[in-house]
């Protein structure tokens, strides 16, 4: 189990590093940069003073140096030349845009980022398993053409799409706006317990809105399983041995067929990140989607760089997490690849 | 040894063996059994009727795209200046209880300047015809002809917003048409796009195997386990602003097909993989086929099939990419015309309580996506024929 966890670390860490390459040359791609062109355009204006200001913040994060460079100095393993020490050292850099540390910008949408996408993930297992299992069990039913309805519905729309639908429409009925994590009063406020609870009922529609495609998906498949479980001889044994039928379903079959469902949770959690990324900008939600955009936009390089890294550090934990869970599951699947 | 006691015990027909009286050998049987696989394909397909249906509606849609500009009633670029932001206009047969065919009634606006917008009277005294296969605005047709042919016209002196108007007055049914054409193009060359690369380097790993497939694998590991909007944002903030719209339209296209192909390609190595094992090949080896006979004529034959099924399966999402990235502003630009690019215009929660049909681009986008998931489901079905 340990030289698994190691083993899985390392490759983690490789994947890591070349994502990390891979979007630092991305972002330097669009020729030049936040600060020359804000230079330019001070020039222009004729502001010394904040010219100088720039120009200092050119020398403290290297740009003026080779790309490779910058990007060996983002990461944290060459010394920068004005104090900035890189990512690996837990200094995440400046934005120029918010003209603040980016870690004072990313701040608490980090953490609701995290938060939203946890309960999307929960939310689509608690929603998608009970369907699933009364799907398979009563196949060709009414609620199972509903179900297989409902997750084809759910797989052609766009979650942005229905982000917009579902505003237009919880505004005329109910006249709220359903935008924002937590009403507008608390914004900025220290964490209290009347701002978790408005939190907890802010996150309901963005979980709704970002996991029904996934909840689709996962119905479709889940069932999919389950079916071609239940038609095994082990089961009609069980039956027919007269256990309980709901004791022979959850125990047999049903684990049988969480198994790729569990192994899909890495490949979900791309899609659901995405998902979040676009939710949030339709519905307005404080998370890292609307920073990243503008951050691109305005080629704000570090911050878009760090965002852009932890969204890919989300995703490969994701994928740790549900090869962890499969082992647990499945007493079968050795740890450790001795081949 | 006697030779008269095992004959009676094992009989044993003289007749020559006529496999056509165990099974009969029906016209239709004859033809099951003579079939081409692709043949059987078809017969299979033919079957599944929700796929042959969103078949036949992929088939309007994509018949739509070569005559935009005949079937829009207006151009995509008209501006009716009195009308904006008009609601839609109701298409009418009968008109005080007479049949009159297909009319709209006109309406006027008036600026309420209490709540600061446009109220739109409708007149329902005067019905005014449409006029069908008539002259309106001038266009190049295939950018060879100046043609003014529409299929559908507005009446005269009056107007045909069958889905209302946008900020600058321009007909919405007739820029979603317009809009047809990028929208459902860019699927296609973008799974041409990530279908060449996808075959190109799925068959690579497959075949040579060893250090090749090592790499190849790993690298489709890390494509697959990164986010693709956040990486679609970034690669496409990377185009230069400066390029011309179709530029921007290839680029965004590549990029969209660039980030696919991992999946097509994960497919191409496994059959390859399995196929290579399988009696057939051994046998077209033993009789002394070469490597190349063997990969294009029993090897890529097999496989074709089911990887045009993974790759329509594959174009809804090129097409919802390009929707999110040009809803985002990050996508096509503006004098081009796609169903993301006039959602864009119902991003705010304004424009869709004001004016709610702005939202309407969405239902071509739901529609081409279901109609592809399930005649890719088809598909999928049909690619193996003989189970």
């Amino acid at each position: 189990m340990i030289r698994f966890l190691l083993r899985r670390s390392l490759t983690m860490a490789v994947t890591l590093l070349i994502i990390s390459a891979l979007v630092f040359f991305i972002i330097k791609l669009p020729p030049g940069d936040f600060l020359t062109n804000q230079i330019a355009e001070l020039r222009a204006q004729g502001e010394a003073a904040s010219v100088a200001k720039a120009e200092f913040l050119i020398k403290q994060y290297g740009l003026d140096r080779p790309v490779w460079e910058q990007y060996l100095v983002w990461i944290g393993v060459m010394p920068g030349s004005g104090g900035f020490s890189g990512l690996l050292q837990g200094d995440w850099g400046w934005s120029f845009e918010f003209d603040k540390p980016v870690k004072d910008v990313v701040g608490d949408a980090l953490w609701l980022t995290l938060l939203v996408n946890l309960a999307v993930v929960i939310f689509i297992h608690v929603v998608s398993i009970p369907i699933a299992i009364y799907s398979a069990t009563r196949q060709y039913s009414i609620g199972d053409y509903i179900a297989t309805l409902i997750g084809y519905i759910g797989l052609a729309t766009p979650s942005f799409l229905l982000a917009l639908i579902l505003l237009y429409y919880v505004n005329r009925w109910f006249g709220v706006s359903i935008g924002g994590l937590y009403d507008p009063q608390y914004a900025g406020e220290p964490w209290t317990w009347a701002k978790v609870k408005s939190l907890l009922s802010h996150l309901v529609v963005p979980t709704l809105v970002i996991g029904l495609g996934g909840t689709a998906a996962m119905i479709r498949r889940m069932r999919a399983n389950l079916l071609d479980e239940l038609g095994k001889q082990y089961y009609v044994t069980a039956k027919a041995k007269g256990l309980p039928p709901r004791t022979a379903l959850l125990k047999y079959p049903f684990r049988m067929s969480l198994n790729p469902f569990i192994a899909d949770i890495g490949n979900l959690l791309p899609h659901l990140i995405s998902g979040s990324v676009l939710v949030s900008l339709v519905l307005s939600l404080p998370t890292v989607g609307p920073i990243l955009l503008s951050a691109l936009k305005s080629q704000d390089q570090f911050l878009a760089g760090f965002i852009l890294m932890f969204v890919a550090l989300l995703t490969v934990i994701g994928m740790l997490v549900s090869d962890l869970l499969l082992a647990l599951l499945d007493p079968r699947i050795r740890l450790g690849g001795g081949r | 040894m006697n030779e008269a006691a095992p004959l009676n015990r094992h009989y044993v027909n003289p007749a020559p063996f006529d496999a056509g009286a165990t099974e009969p050998v029906g016209a239709e049987n004859e033809q099951f059994y003579r079939a081409s696989s692709w043949r059987l394909m078809w017969w299979k397909f033919r079957r599944h009727k929700v796929a042959v249906a969103a078949a036949y509606i992929l088939l309007v849609f994509y018949l739509i795209v070569p005559f935009v500009e005949v079937i829009a009633p207006y151009n995509q670029t008209k501006r009716n200046g009195d009308f904006l932001y008009a609601p839609p206009q109701g298409v009418h047969l009968f008109h005080e209880g007479r049949f009159v065919g297909p009319f709209v009634y006109p309406y006027q606006f008036t600026f309420n300047l209490e709540t600061f917008q446009r109220d739109y009277t409708v007149d329902r005294s005067t019905p005014q015809p449409i006029r069908f296969f008539c002259r309106g605005d001038a266009y190049e047709f295939w950018g060879l002809w100046t043609m003014d042919v529409h299929l559908v016209c507005p009446p005269r002196e009056g107007t045909l917003f069958l889905l209302g108007t946008d900020r600058l007055g321009r007909d919405l049914f007739s820029r979603i048409i317009y809009g047809a054409r990028i929208s459902l193009t860019i699927g296609i060359v973008g799974i041409a796009v990530s279908f060449t690369l996808g075959l190109f380097f799925g068959g690579l790993a497959g075949y040579l195997g060893g250090w090749v497939d090592h790499v190849i694998q790993r690298v489709i590991e890390i494509l697959r386990s990164l986010p693709e909007l956040p990486l679609w944002l970034a690669l496409s903030a990377a185009l230069p602003p400066n390029w011309s719209p179709i530029l921007v339209f290839f680029g965004i296209t590549i990029i969209l097909g660039l980030l696919d192909w991992p999946g097509l390609a994960r497919a191409v190595r496994s059959k390859l993989l399995s196929l290579r094992e399988e009696d057939f090949v051994k046998a077209a080896e033993l009789m002394g086929a070469s490597k190349q006979r063997i990969i294009a004529r029993h090897l890529i034959p097999n496989f074709m099939s089911h990887l045009i099924a993974s790759a329509t399966l594959s174009i809804p999402s090129m097409i919802l990419g390009e929707t999110a990235l040009s809803f985002l502003g990050l996508g096509l630009r503006p004098p081009v015309t796609s169903w993301g690019v006039l959602l864009n215009e119902a991003q705010n929660l304004a424009a869709v309580q004001l004016h709610p049909w702005l939202l309407f681009p969405i239902v071509p986008v739901v529609i081409i996506v279901l109609a592809f998931n399930f005649m890719g489901d088809g598909l999928r079905d049909a690619a193996d024929p003989y189970h």
